[in-house]
């Protein structure tokens, strides 16, 4: 007879001291952890209920501004400080960290219409009402002296907007038409224009960085290449568009923040339909900006609440408003993408966090473990009603949520009466459109 | 530290000083050369040919074991060449440690053979991605399997030997200390046939006596916890979710007590409870009743969850699928039913027996069920599809207890004899053959159970309680995180936060546990047919082919047309020719195999 019965020593598995951490032998057989999908959806349940309950996204409220905020800037090498420009032509540099203004420059007069920082990060460029671009020192003066710009522009016409080169010292700037300076010159290097009208944003592509695309008030949104004299091509929209901003991780996707309350991505080779129609806000949308990684934008907009979209979906998912905040005009999503920042009508300039229900600071490698762990058990149980009602349940203010409402309506009677047209008329004579391509006009190259 | 050099050793060092002089200075992290490597150690060399005859022979044992797709693949991303350390030597096991197929089968959570039901390339890719990546965690959760650190336990005759004629004397005998202390027996001929249960951990036992007699002890430690006397029949005894709390049926009521003995709850609406069951990770105790009501009570917040009419007199047999939870009813007509809280009728019905069940159990698994029924019949059923019967034996009594183990080990109470039956591997059933064990008792046997992570099976008869030694029922390692029979009381708080943080509703309780993970096609075909019933159109449906305009002179209306009609012939081709290889299957199942036909070919199905 040869007999093994299982015998375990005690001290292999209760820790020898109090001191010591207890012993967990792990065994990952499935028959000793049944129930293993029922379980980890109701985690994923609790993991979802607690993000709501963490969601506290608004972090600090800037204010100092006499006027309301009309630019703001990012500095490329230092993630504290923050450039913003107001509508009494009043700029202040601000410490993220202090949450405090550590700079006040009267700049222009009238509005400062837009602000940009050099690539290396020691100067700025502003552009305002009074006809001047003016490049600023990001060190302020020392003692006894007085604040005054490296070097003023005097044009002939009114700039609405300035961009720099991400590598280069070469700038652009708009109005009624794009102009593309260097630095150490007094006159434009080119001017571009297509049509007559003012154009309010010019941006150039982070990636190919000769690219430029500007937006006008006759509602189109044109390309330029810097090398060349005159425009690439233009898409018309049914409505203005207020600004652009390039994807920094894909060369040839920008997005359009526009005043039929869609934003929309296109791919600059085919721009006769748009990658995506991003649709939540209820009123104009005044700005957007790309987070670092390129899968998500914020956008600003006029009723008073910014959106963060996912670059591949339609809806947002997610919408910040507090009850003071008016008009937002300008947005940025900071370069560690972890915040956002918005400027508004109302001289005030909110620091949110990108991710609402984030833990900040340093974190243990067990709470990491635990909030990864979370994660990928909110994706997976994503889709399963329950958890997606909670997880898309958002407060909104009454104006807002009555505005959605009402404009689910008319959605709804456009689309029946659409569908009516269709069913008493002959077959195939009314077309169905795409809403992709309901908002394009033309594509002219 | 210096050195003096003897006068006759003289020489040989210096010629090494001259070598060395000669020699390029060299840096550790530099080759050897191979007259260096030799001359200074002659055991590299042999070794890496010893390893040499060894690697052929392990990728040759995983090709015959069939397509070894799985644990290839992370042996390719390896560097072909052993790895040199810092000192030269060389690492015997390169690469990712082999698993071997039937282990990685055990881990794998995706069923290949189900085809993806989204026909979009972007949800597909993920799904296909996500696919990949489970697979590669079973093929780690199988590599972990190194790490566990105790073995089964098993009792072999000598050649010949019938092992079902080893006495418990010899096995207690034959093993250490510890072990055979598992071994007892509690002489309480007092208060009559006792029911049993042991804690999850299986670190504490309860037993309840017919004549009210109710402990709970520490079995390991010998530690009594409480010994109360009830005063009234005691039916069943169960532990709720630790050995703090402990469920008595009672002649009238179902009692709650805790370890200290003291009466926390009298439940009054569970009444005449015959059996008690308690589902661990929804937190419910399942009671029958002499009135037939299945009644289910949620023992975290004391509500009774749903009570269930099983309209088949008094019930005496329950027992859980500890797999899926669902409740199995024996019933005097033979039948065994599955309940859910969720529905107020059975899941299933499965006529078992002629005449009545007397003894349900479902092994861990919750693959094989055995019944014993009036007809003396002990019978096997696969519980993965038909619940189609797979072995049945004619027992001389007919078994009154059943009990699986958690490798598969089946008991059998009948009279005052206890059988055990095993099978071949962990996961097969146990063969009704021939008994692994048997043990005759002091007294006719009332309940059965193995204690879970102890080789160990506690039966509970008329003369009191046994506690006998079956080496190699019990798995052998624990999860630390699940249940740990070494916690401590702190670990034991925390478990029971945690566990009632994820306490798992009771609507859940269904045939497939699984089921929550799939995609849910019936409401995704409702969803779409909604949508596009809404929106008038079909927004997925694929647009009739449109034959694009040729160059100029070959675009006639007669070609443009004989184009569309190629593309829509082939698309019908295809269609058909899909079809016809769908049926020439089904026909060949049907054709016996043999070569001649056979009168008896009629009677097959």
């Amino acid at each position: 007879m040869k007999v093994k019965m299982l015998s375990r020593n005690p001290d292999h598995y209760v820790r020898e001291t109090k001191l010591d951490l207890q012993r967990v032998p792990r065994n990952y057989d499935p028959t000793l952890h049944p129930f293993e999908v029922p379980r980890e959806y109701i985690r994923a349940l609790n993991a979802t209920k607690l993000e709501r309950v963490f969601a506290k996204p608004f972090l600090a409220s800037l204010d100092g501004h006499r006027d309301g905020v009309n630019c703001l800037a990012k500095n490329p090498k230092s993630l504290a400080t923050v450039l913003s420009g107001a509508c009494d032509g009043e700029v202040r540099i601000w410490n993220l960290t202090k949450r405090k203004c550590i700079r006040t420059i009267q700049a222009h007069e009238g509005f400062v219409r837009g602000i940009c920082t050099r690539f290396c990060g020691t100067s700025f460029f502003t552009v305002g009402d009074d006809k001047t671009v003016k490049q600023w020192k990001m060190d302020g003066p020392s003692s006894g002296e007085e604040e005054e710009p490296l070097h003023t522009i005097l044009g002939k016409t009114v700039y609405t907007g300035i961009d720099h080169h991400w590598k280069e010292a070469v700038f652009a700037t708009c109005g009624q038409q794009v102009d593309i300076w260097d630095e150490q010159r007094t006159n434009p290097i080119c001017s571009m224009t297509w049509g007559f009208d003012s154009i309010s944003s010019v941006k150039f592509n982070p990636i190919e960085t000769f690219l430029l695309g500007s937006c006008a008030s006759d509602r189109n949104i044109v390309l330029y290449d810097m090398r060349q004299a005159t425009p690439l091509k233009k898409v018309i929209l049914d409505m203005r568009t207020n600004t652009i901003c390039w994807n920094p991780m894909e060369a040839f996707i920008f997005t359009a923040a526009n005043e039929d309350y869609n934003l929309y991505t296109f791919d600059m080779r085919a721009l006769d339909t748009p990658v995506m129609v991003h649709m939540d806000h209820v009123s104009a949308v005044l700005d957007v900006d790309y987070s670092p990684t390129g899968r998500e934008f914020v956008s600003a907009s006029f009723d008073k609440s910014i959106r963060i979209f996912p670059v591949d979906k339609s809806r947002s998912r997610e919408v910040y408003h507090t009850k003071r905040m008016q008009h937002v005009i300008c947005v940025k999503w900071t370069a560690d993408s972890k915040y956002i920042m918005c400027g508004s009508d109302e001289m005030n300039i909110r620091l949110w966090k990108a991710n609402a229900s984030e833990k900040l600071g340093v974190l243990t490698s067990r709470e990491k473990a635990a909030t990864d762990y979370n994660q990928k058990l909110k994706e997976k149980f994503q889709y399963h009603p329950h958890i997606k009602r909670i997880s898309r349940h958002r407060h909104l203010p009454k104006s807002i949520y009555s505005q959605i409402q009402e404009q689910r309506i008319m959605k709804e009677a456009r689309r029946r009466k659409e569908l009516n047209r269709i069913k008493h008329s002959k077959p195939g004579s009314v077309q169905r459109v795409s809403e992709k391509k309901k908002h394009i006009v033309a594509v002219v190259k | 530290m210096e050195t003096v050099p003897k006068p006759d050793s003289n020489v040989p060092p210096k010629k090494d000083r001259l070598q060395a002089k000669k020699k390029k200075p060299r840096r550790y992290w530099e080759q050897e050369t191979t007259g260096t490597a030799a001359g200074a150690s002659p055991g590299p060399p042999r070794k890496r040919k010893r390893n040499r005859e060894l690697r052929p022979q392990k990728p040759k044992k995983n090709d015959t074991s069939g397509k070894f797709r799985i644990s290839k693949k992370p042996r390719e991303l390896k560097s072909p060449g052993p790895q040199r350390s810092l000192s030269g030597a060389q690492d015997p096991f390169a690469g990712p440690a082999p698993v071997s197929v039937e282990v990685v089968q055990k881990y794998c959570r995706i069923d290949k053979s189900k085809e993806l039901p989204h026909p979009r390339t972007k949800t597909r890719s993920r799904l296909v991605a996500a696919e990949a990546q489970e697979e590669e965690t079973s093929v780690r959760a199988a590599r972990s399997e190194l790490l566990l650190a105790e073995e089964p336990g098993f009792l072999e005759g000598e050649d010949g030997e019938d092992t079902a004629k080893i006495r418990q004397a010899d096995i207690v005998e034959a093993v250490d200390i510890a072990s055979a202390a598992k071994h007892f027996d509690l002489n309480l001929r007092q208060f009559g046939p006792y029911r049993l249960n042991y804690s999850r951990t299986g670190r504490h036992l309860t037993f309840g006596g017919r004549r009210g007699h109710v402990a709970a002890l520490d079995w390991v430690t010998k530690k009594l916890m409480c010994e109360i006397n009830v005063m009234e029949a005691v039916r069943d005894v169960r532990f709720l979710h630790s050995e703090a709390l402990l469920a008595v049926a009672q002649n009238r009521w179902l009692h709650i007590y805790d370890n200290q003995g003291i009466e926390l709850h009298c439940v009054r609406r569970c009444d005449r409870v015959t059996r008690l069951e308690f589902l661990p990770f929804h937190f419910l105790l399942a009671t029958a009743s002499e009135t037939g009501f299945l009644t289910y009570l949620d023992v975290s917040v004391g509500k009774i969850v749903a009570a269930l009419n099983a309209r088949a007199g008094r019930l005496s047999v329950m027992t859980q699928n500890p797999y899926n939870a669902v409740i199995h009813l024996g019933h005097s007509n033979g039948t065994v039913s599955l309940w859910s809280p969720a529905m107020k009728e059975p899941l299933a019905k499965i006529l078992c027996h002629r005449g009545g069940v007397r003894a349900v159990a479902i092994d861990a698994t919750g693959t094989h069920m055995a019944t014993s029924g009036l007809d003396h019949q002990l019978k096997l059923f696969d519980m993965r599809g038909m619940f189609q019967p797979l072995s049945t034996r004619t027992l001389p009594q007919g078994a009154g207890h059943l009990a699986f183990s958690q490798r598969g080990l089946l008991a059998a109470g009948m009279g005052d004899v206890v059988n055990i039956w095993a099978g071949q591997g962990k996961a097969s059933p146990p063969s009704l053959e021939q008994p692994y064990l048997t043990h005759r008792l002091s007294g006719h046997v009332h309940g059965l159970q193995f204690c879970p992570y102890e080789d160990v099976l506690g039966v509970g008869h008329s003369g009191g309680i046994t506690s006998m030694l079956v080496p190699g029922a019990a798995e052998p390692n624990f999860d630390g995180l699940e249940s740990n029979p070494y916690r401590s009381r702190k670990q034991r708080q925390e478990w029971e936060v945690k566990a009632l943080l994820e306490k798992v509703p009771a609507e859940l309780i269904c045939l497939d546990p699984r089921a929550l993970a799939e995609v849910d096609v019936i409401s995704l075909e409702q969803a779409k047919k909604e949508r596009a019933e809404r929106l008038g159109y079909d927004p997925d449906a694929r647009a009739p082919f449109q034959p694009k305009p040729k160059q100029k002179g070959r675009g006639s209306t007669a070609s443009l047309v004989k184009r569309k009609r190629k593309v829509m012939d082939q698309e019908h081709r295809d269609k058909v020719r899909q079809s016809l290889e769908q049926q020439p299957q089904k026909q060949e199942k049907a054709k016996p195999t043999g070569a001649r036909p056979s009168a008896l070919d009629r009677f097959m199905r």
